[in-house]
């Protein structure tokens, strides 16, 4: 390629990045790059090494926790289904259900890597757990975050921070998934308030939330653009749910219908402004996908600390099988495929926090998380033999709650969509 | 009244971790491995916040010697609800010879450098179970000391305090000042929680060698030699309760 062209090709890569007017040479680019590094403190800054120290305490402190309240109940609550009240109440009193809310609003006023660091860490004590806490945190903490006004946060964001009241998020309907845009679900203007009827599928945390995020069309001429987001309390007459699905994992968190028929809730209740809904969903989806990568993460390595101790104590053949080649194949496959996921999840957590954008490397991180905690779940069992097979260990419960992992927030195949999509931008075509 | 406390803790090898010993069997396998704070030290602090916490303490110094990763277990202190903090730097050459004597004179020097009422330390450190600061420290400032203890209550003439001996419990009173150290069962600490985490950044940790407190260095006891516990033998089953004692009489337990 000529220079000419390379420099035209960066340029329009350039016009991307939102605040660039001047005309910028390659080589001035080279020097913006560096530049752009703005984070004074260290905070939301992983380096390929270390964590900062606050995140590294934060770790230590939610790896304790999750050792010492989460495992004991990770099995039984798989069995019997409960909603783990005390635990995530206790996870309120740490901070972790409003980890990225300002302290005005009653959240503890960390960043996106405090939030991979800690959900990591809870999911590896209890995957239920950790999608009760990443759903609250990024799909119905985060678009009022970012997206509603004083009012509603202080109504829908301060009593929801400290683990006793939490939300859920409604964008998937029996008719569509991953085709957002063609969402069924009405909103009626009818003057002071607004009504809605539809049916969304699949909510995580509908049957303990307070506080709904629903996304529905307004204006069906204008098809995606024409879905705007409301918040509704819970209960609220014309609210209601559908029977708790029967899952394969995850199985403490409830998961179910939201029917919304003749629902009626005040004209404030619309979160940002009309028609913006499925940019909100897509927003906020890239923030929750950073959510799951660190819960599918969490997964991975609970199966994996778990083969790796069971490989250096179980005997075969006279020895250790953690002595044995095909045994140490898979240790080494797992323990990469783990650190780059987590690499990937680090770098997405910290361009979120430096302000720049992170779409692409938040579906890579989903992607290589969610895949990761599948094949190390896989492979856990494989190490553990007949062990593995049996709910006496851990792992096969990792087996079934990292399947979701790959499906939810996106689907492997959305992320890869994602990512080309960028790709193909970002080279300029 | 409120009281001032000086809470000793040390950054020993993580209680889960498998030990190794160093080829050269002078000690055991630091390096790369899982550190974290003494328990024991984890329950002394807690000890001094709920203290604080019930308005009998209004400050909690934190002190801990060791070398530069000795601000983790300081930061984790503060993060539990210390007020302020003391590095006393040992280089990580020297923490072989740094043994609980110097420990104890450098505790010592400082609780009279800060007028502290109360010195609460843990009741002994798990890498090498010494169980020895807390009584040193209390002698060197001809304090009284209430060691073991799984009970500590304010009385108007000082301290009262339950404590965990080989017959039981035993109650005892004491003075202010005192050193104290903490068992197993005096409380449950609690988590760092993450809004103390960020507030624990902004609290003051002041760093100091202990020849700035005029402690000599020069260790009292050379180890010789770490050697793992020999491999655990299996037992015999006996048949009856005079087999037992004929065995007995043959490994010379019994003159009978």
């Amino acid at each position: 390629m000529s220079l000419s062209n390379l420099s035209r090709t960066l340029a329009r890569s350039l016009s991307l990045r939102a605040g660039f007017s001047r005309h910028i040479s390659t080589t001035s680019l080279l020097r913006q790059e560096a530049d752009l590094d703005d984070s004074d403190e260290g905070l939301g800054q992983a380096t390929f090494i270390d964590l900062p120290e606050t995140h590294q305490m934060l770790k230590d402190t939610c790896r304790q926790f999750a050792e010492a309240e989460l495992w004991p109940i990770a099995g039984p609550i798989d069995r019997s289904g409960e909603y783990p009240e005390a635990a995530i109440n206790k996870m309120g009193e740490l901070g972790l259900m409003g980890i990225d809310i300002p302290e005005d609003y009653g959240g503890t006023g960390l960043d996106a890597l405090a939030y991979a660091v800690s959900l990591t860490e809870i999911s590896r004590g209890c995957a239920s757990s950790g999608v009760i806490m990443s759903a609250h945190n990024s799909l119905y903490l985060g678009p009022i975050k970012y997206f509603g006004n004083h009012k509603q946060k202080e109504e829908f964001i301060t009593p929801f921070t400290t683990g006793e009241k939490i939300g859920c998020f409604c964008l998937s309907e029996p008719g569509n998934g991953s085709d957002a845009g063609a969402a069924s679900t009405v909103a009626r203007d009818e003057g002071d308030h607004w009504v809605l009827n539809g049916t969304k599928a699949w909510i995580t945390n509908s049957y303990q939330a307070e506080g709904v995020v629903v996304f529905a069309t307004t204006d069906k001429s204008k098809k995606h653009k024409g879905i705007s987001a409301f918040i509704v309390p819970k209960p609220t007459p014309g609210l209601s749910l559908g029977k708790k699905e029967d899952k394969l994992g995850i199985r403490a968190s409830a998961t179910s219908n939201v029917i919304f028929e003749d629902c009626c809730i005040p004209k404030e209740n619309m979160l940002g402004s009309p028609g913006m809904g499925f940019k909100i969903a897509m927003m906020t989806l890239d923030s929750g996908r950073i959510g799951i990568a660190a819960q599918a993460l969490g997964i991975a390595k609970n199966a994996f600390d778990t083969a790796v101790d069971y490989s250096a104590k179980r005997q075969s053949f006279g020895s250790p099988i953690s002595k044995l080649q095909m045994i140490q194949t898979k240790i080494a496959d797992m323990a990469l495929k783990i650190e780059m996921s987590e690499l990937m999840l680090f770098k997405a957590a910290s361009l979120k926090d430096a302000g720049r954008p992170f779409t692409k490397e938040a579906a890579m991180a989903k992607l290589a998380c969610s895949e990761t905690a599948t094949y190390v779940a896989h492979q856990a069992i494989q190490v553990l033999g007949g062990m593995g097979y049996v709910s006496d260990m851990c792992v096969e419960r990792n087996y079934r709650d990292a399947r979701i992992t790959e499906i939810y927030e996106g689907t492997s195949e959305i992320q890869r969509l994602v990512i080309a999509g960028n790709i193909m931008k970002e080279y300029g075509f | 009244m409120a009281l001032k406390v000086l809470v000793g803790c040390k950054r020993v090898i993580d209680y889960a971790v498998k030990i190794r010993i160093k080829p050269d069997k002078l000690g055991v396998v630091t390096e790369g491995v899982k550190h974290s704070m003494n328990p024991f030290d984890e329950i002394a602090v807690e000890e001094a916040v709920r203290m604080k916490e019930a308005k009998l303490v209004n400050e909690i110094i934190v002190v801990s010697c060791g070398p530069a990763q000795a601000m983790e277990t300081i930061r984790t202190a503060l993060a539990m609800g210390a007020d302020r903090g003391i590095h006393v730097e040992i280089p990580l050459g020297q923490m072989d010879t740094f043994q609980p004597l110097h420990v104890s004179k450098v505790l010592a020097k400082l609780a009279e450098k800060e007028k502290v009422d109360i010195v609460m330390l843990g009741k002994l450190a798990i890498d090498d179970d010494a169980n020895q600061t807390a009584q040193m420290t209390a002698s060197l400032l001809d304090w009284p000391q209430g060691v073991f203890a799984s009970k500590i209550d304010k009385t108007d003439a000082g301290l009262e305090i339950i404590r965990e001996v080989d017959g039981g419990l035993e109650t005892i009173r004491t003075t202010l000042p005192a050193v104290l150290s903490a068992d197993l069962r005096l409380n449950e600490p609690r988590y760092a929680t993450l809004p103390n985490i960020m507030k624990a950044k902004k609290k003051k940790v002041v760093k100091m060698k202990p020849a700035d407190l005029g402690v000599d260095m020069a260790p009292r006891i050379q180890v010789v030699s770490v050697e793992d516990p020999p491999v655990r033998e299996a037992g015999q089953t006996v048949s009856d309760v005079d087999d037992l004692v004929a065995k007995l009489k043959d490994k010379g337990f019994s003159s009978a």
